[in-house]
């Protein structure tokens, strides 16, 4: 009896374990097959080397182009932001300061990323697209700039954390075998520890560009939701994300080639972030075996 | 000298981020706060910016995040307590673990699509709270995995070891030793994931959360048997998030103003939920000293 409600136990438990793999696969399958339908509208050369995004419009345009211009766009921003400041700001905590400040200013750091997006989609459009407006006069309320800045600021805690992790668990002989031969705490940083936290910083790094591409109010409200085929960052565009917001907002029926136009847009976003946590996960596997 | 510099350079990175952090507090409170009266919690959305309040918003951000704690919590914490007790080092555990790593790089739009096709159209649980639970719920899942598998991970084998040498079973060990020791670890799990559901708007938008909603939900309460009804979960809904949303998106100035409020009492709620968080977190390390 007793072993029999064990094994009933585990069996339970086990299940809600295994819940995680079909939260993915249910994401997938989902994604994929309200997708089908649509490249049998549109053909897949088309939907890759098309210059127009207008899926919603009378004379409708199905290249994914645009979308794609704008998310790269407003992540390239986002990391030029996130990563020198989230590596040095890590560095600073693991090898500059005390464990007691560090133990105050982590935490802190963090809270950056509890902030709802929603609230950085105003700070994007009402703060800092004013005050970039007064550098570059001839920026527009919308613009993919100023949403990449803020998103790329919201990320860093994401960047640093893990970062700082990976370097502080590099082992201490290391440093001590640097500061032996005469190296400063900086050659210390950057010549040793960094290297030696590689695959931990460089995954960090991962998870900032997934959170790059997939952030989704900030260019919702910020950027202007217009699909643009430009690399020019003060002009409005529109990124996977924002376009699916865009259509949600409206009355789509289910089944019409808007309603699965979205599916796609998602399904391609799914594919670029497994894209990265693939090679994420064979650069933290390349540079583990190295050691 | 170059450490200096760098020293300097690193204290710099550190204090943009949370001058950053300071400023945007500090802007959405001055436009925001002198909005904040106690009309603005009672009244329903309206044409209207000065006669507009976030009634519906705040009641249905409450109604969803109580469904996604019921449902994210239970199997968040089995799902951990699972991960770290029992599973064995094969492909199926392997499985697993890589896909909790994964599922947090998943961008959250995404559930709300996989939420549209399955919950809305395929199990007609149409546009209602209960969709909006369980979507948070799905989203939030991995952080509650990874703190309770912290939590439970850090206690030490002895205990373990002292349980089984009383003639306890595997479940009774974890269920009276293992998981009121790692309770506190558990808990800053649960409000963690809960701040960050609470200011989730785009999987919610996705889902087709109602952006005007002039009504609440069905009261839970009723004066006759059962006196209880679930009605509510079917209701349609909308939060807090995406009423802030729905107030920035227009041109007038003064339905800034409101969202700057609703900002207000999103972030304040938010930073609450996570400084509590941190407490919690301080506070066990500092009591448990194995």
């Amino acid at each position: 009896m007793r072993r029999l409600r064990e094994r009933a136990i585990e069996t339970v438990l086990f299940l809600a374990a295994a819940s995680s793999v079909l939260v993915t696969a249910g994401i997938v399958g989902i994604l994929v097959v309200e997708s089908i339908p649509f490249f049998s509208h549109v053909s897949l050369k088309d939907f890759l080397t098309d210059t127009e995004w207008t899926p919603l419009f009378e004379n409708a345009h199905y290249g994914i182009l645009p979308l794609l211009c704008g998310t790269f766009l407003s992540t390239v921003i986002a990391l030029s932001v996130a990563i020198p400041l989230g590596t040095v700001a890590a560095a600073f905590l693991s090898e500059y300061i005390r464990p007691s400040l560090r133990e105050i200013l982590k935490p802190l750091l963090e809270l950056l990323a509890a902030v709802p997006t929603v609230v950085y989609g105003y700070f994007a459009l009402l703060f800092v697209t004013p005050l970039l407006q007064k550098v570059i006069p001839s920026l527009g309320g919308f613009n993919v700039l100023s949403a990449g800045i803020v998103i790329g600021i919201m990320i860093v805690p994401y960047v640093s954390s893990l970062s700082e992790d990976a370097m502080r668990s590099v082992p201490g002989h290391l440093r001590e075998a640097s500061f032996a031969v005469g190296a400063s705490r900086m050659q210390t940083a950057f010549r040793v520890v960094i290297p030696a936290a590689f695959s931990g910083i460089s995954s960090a790094y991962i998870l900032g560009i997934s959170r790059a591409l997939g952030e989704t109010m900030v260019v919702a409200i910020a950027a202007g939701m217009q699909p643009n085929l430009t690399l020019n960052p003060t002009e409005p565009a529109a990124t996977i994300t924002a376009f699916i917001v865009q259509v949600s907002l409206g009355d789509l029926p289910h089944g019409s080639i808007g309603y699965q136009s979205i599916y796609v847009a998602g399904l391609s976003l799914l594919v670029l972030t497994l894209c990265f946590n693939v090679i994420g996960l064979w650069l933290r596997k390349k540079f583990q075996e190295k050691e | 000298m170059w450490d200096f510099i760098f020293a300097v350079l690193g204290l710099m990175s550190l204090l943009f981020a949370l001058v950053t952090l300071l400023t945007l507090i500090i802007d959405l409170a001055i436009t925001g706060v002198p909005r904040i009266n106690f009309e603005f919690f009672t009244n329903f959305p309206s044409r209207f910016a000065e006669r507009a309040g976030i009634l519906s918003a705040w009641v249905g951000s409450f109604c969803i995040m109580l469904t996604t704690a019921f449902c994210a919590i239970p199997l968040g914490v089995a799902a951990g307590v699972y991960l770290e007790e029992y599973s064995k080092k094969n492909w199926v555990s392997q499985l697993i673990e890589l896909n909790i790593i994964n599922l947090a790089g998943i961008p959250s739009i995404t559930y709300g699509l996989m939420a549209l096709g399955l919950f809305v159209y395929k199990l007609k649980l149409g546009q209602s709270i209960l969709t909006a639970g369980l979507t948070l719920g799905l989203l939030v899942l991995p952080i509650i995995i990874v703190t309770t598998r912290e939590a439970i991970r850090s206690i030490p084998n002895t205990i373990r070891e002292a349980s089984y040498a009383m003639g306890a079973s595997k479940w009774q060990t974890i269920r009276y030793h293992i998981l009121p020791y790692s309770s506190g670890g558990i808990l800053t799990g649960v409000i963690i994931s809960l701040s960050r559901a609470i200011g989730e708007t785009a999987p919610l938008i996705t889902i087709g959360a109602l952006t005007f909603i002039a009504f609440l939900p069905t009261p839970p309460v009723e004066g006759h048997f059962p006196f209880v009804n679930f009605k509510w979960l079917m209701d349609p809904f909308t939060v807090m998030p995406i009423q802030m949303f729905n107030w920035l998106s227009r041109p007038q100035p003064e339905f800034h103003v409101n969202a700057a409020a609703t900002g207000v009492i999103l972030l304040l709620m938010t930073l609450i939920m996570n400084g509590g968080a941190i407490y919690l977190r301080l506070r066990f390390r500092k009591k448990m000293k194995w």
